[in-house]
């Protein structure tokens, strides 16, 4: 199946198997071990959760995945495709999108241009595409000629899943988009999140530490501690495991 | 009168040089976040290209362009095979390399071209317009090098405004991560800044010296107004690098005219340095409050 994995339009079902599968991924910063041995994979059309205490591992995970930092040893396949040396221009390019920590916008560009470098690797982009984004967050509307550096934060999470969109991604990486931000925002934009898995068959990997929300919206929970991995289920069946919240999900 | 006509006239070609040569500076700081202080030398290398095609019988024109082709090779080469590898270190590192190619070309350009002062020519007139019967100081040439200066602003201007390069130039100064992920050539795009900017100092470089000397140090001076008038209009902000670089040559007209010559100028410049690092450290157009955010 892996090879024959073609970027099907978005709304078309596809056949069954991991969008995104890491294979006992190891990353050390000198001689700290940030992940020990991660395996998992992230299927189309599904919201996989990786939830976990503050240093567990879940941001250098990310960041792994999408080859900012280098693993020691491991493997990340996207459709198949061994692709953890890399380089990290290229993983949009292959169906990718890491939305970084910190709602990474570029404060001093406006929001119409921060959308713009979001499609720039694709050349030419109909103007209509940037309509949808901005369809889909009527807020950044009246904003989209001021620099990013006046949004608030919810409209900052909203640039960036908008610009992430914008690359056409089959796997969207996100890094902690609650943090900060109200419940009610929070609600919002994980809501819009379902309906776009749902309605366009994309795998999103969504690490939070948020675990109560996340696990509300997502379908599969991984759990981690000190980089590994020491839960994997569905969220529903993670949500009622009351001694592993307790123990690692701080709820 | 007509000498405070002459002396603002006189400011206002010499800011524009200025201000080119800030820019140039402002185009590295923004996106390497290094001060460049081998600028001068790279321009007056690309200055001596132009020359020794001069004196070997090449048109002024083809040797203008020339220069400027051989300041974006250079600059370009600079940052892959030098700069690349103290960016993201320590800024010391930075500073101590630019400052060792600032001396390495200045001694290399001397060894190989001599230091001897070599007259450069200029490409029009030095002979001041007449008005009535009066003659003021506005040259040909220094129309000239006004329009150079403007054209090569508009010229950024528009690549950075309204061009796919200049958005994810930009995108790579100040989010480089971000446009990683986004799938920016960051690498590309920086080499790309400092080759534009040696460019733009190629051409301050060429301007200060047609009509005039040129020798491995004539820009010296230079890189000191030119590094006052980037940090005046606070080394972030390209607009601020021109009007900085206009301000700084009106003042240091008017000071060389009315208060004691062309002596203190020198003098003049690193006071008018000194004031604005205390009265406003990040200089007139700052935009730290952006950056922070």
């Amino acid at each position: 199946m892996a090879d024959t994995a073609v970027a099907g339009e978005p709304g078309t079902t596809r056949t069954s198997g991991a969008t995104l599968e890491v294979r006992n991924l190891i990353t050390s910063y000198g001689p700290v071990r940030a992940i020990d041995g991660v395996s998992l994979t992230a299927a189309p059309g599904r919201i996989t959760a990786v939830l976990g205490a503050n240093g567990a591992g879940k941001t250098s995970l990310l960041r792994t995945v999408s080859g900012l930092v280098r693993c020691v040893s491991g493997s990340v396949l996207l459709d198949g495709q061994d692709v953890t040396k890399a380089s990290v221009e290229s993983m949009v390019t292959r169906g990718m999108a890491h939305v970084p920590e910190g709602r990474g916008v570029i404060a001093e560009l406006t929001v119409d241009e921060n959308l713009r470098v979001g499609a720039l690797f694709r050349g030419k982009v109909g103007r209509d595409e940037f309509d949808r984004v901005y369809d889909l967050f009527p807020r950044l509307v009246e904003r989209r000629d001021n620099p990013a550096h006046t949004l608030s934060g919810g409209e900052r999470q909203m640039l960036v899943i908008g610009r992430a969109l914008l690359a056409r991604p089959r796997i969207l990486l996100l890094d902690e988009p609650s943090l900060g931000l109200a419940p009610r925002i929070v609600a919002q934009i994980f809501g819009l999140l379902r309906q776009l898995v749902d309605a366009e068959g994309l795998s999103v990997l969504l690490v939070e530490q948020n675990a109560r929300s996340a696990l509300s919206v997502a379908d599969v929970g991984i759990v981690l501690n000190l980089g590994r991995v020491v839960a994997t289920d569905d969220a529903k069946t993670l949500m009622a495991d009351e001694d592993l919240r307790h123990a690692y999900l701080g709820f | 009168m007509q000498q405070f006509v002459n002396t603002t006239l006189s400011g206002l070609a010499q800011g524009m040089v200025f201000a080119a040569f800030a820019l140039a500076l402002v185009l590295i700081w923004r996106s390497t976040r290094i001060v460049n202080f081998a600028q001068g030398s790279m321009a007056m290398a690309t200055t001596f290209v132009a020359l020794a095609l001069i004196q070997a019988g090449w048109n002024y024109w083809a040797a203008f362009a020339a220069a400027l082709v051989s300041g974006f090779v250079l600059g370009a080469v600079v940052e892959r095979v030098v700069i690349r590898r103290v960016e993201g270190g320590p800024e010391l590192n930075a500073v101590i390399v630019t400052l060792g190619l600032f001396v390495a070309i200045q001694a290399a350009v001397a060894i190989i071209a001599g230091s001897a002062f070599q007259s450069f020519p200029a490409p029009f007139g030095l002979r001041g317009f007449t008005i009535g019967e009066n003659t003021i100081a506005l040259t040909p040439n220094r129309v000239f090098v006004i329009v150079a200066v403007l054209v090569t602003m508009g010229l950024l201007v528009a690549l950075f405004r309204f061009t796919r390069v200049g958005l994810a130039m930009r995108a790579a100064a100040f989010g480089q991560e971000v446009a990683r992920l986004l799938g920016v050539r960051v690498g590309r795009m920086l080499t790309l800044g400092w080759a534009l900017a040696a460019v733009v100092g190629s051409l301050a470089g060429i301007l200060i010296a047609g009509g005039s000397f040129v020798y491995p140090a004539y820009m010296d001076s230079l890189i000191v107004f030119g590094f006052v008038a980037a940090v005046l209009g606070g080394l972030d902000s390209p607009i601020g690098a021109v009007v900085g670089g206009l301000l700084l040559g009106l003042a240091l007209s008017y000071v060389s005219a009315y208060f004691g010559g062309s002596s203190v100028v020198n003098l003049a410049a690193l006071v008018i340095l000194v004031v604005v690092l205390l009265v406003k450290p990040g200089g007139l157009f700052a935009s730290t409050a952006a950056r922070r955010a």
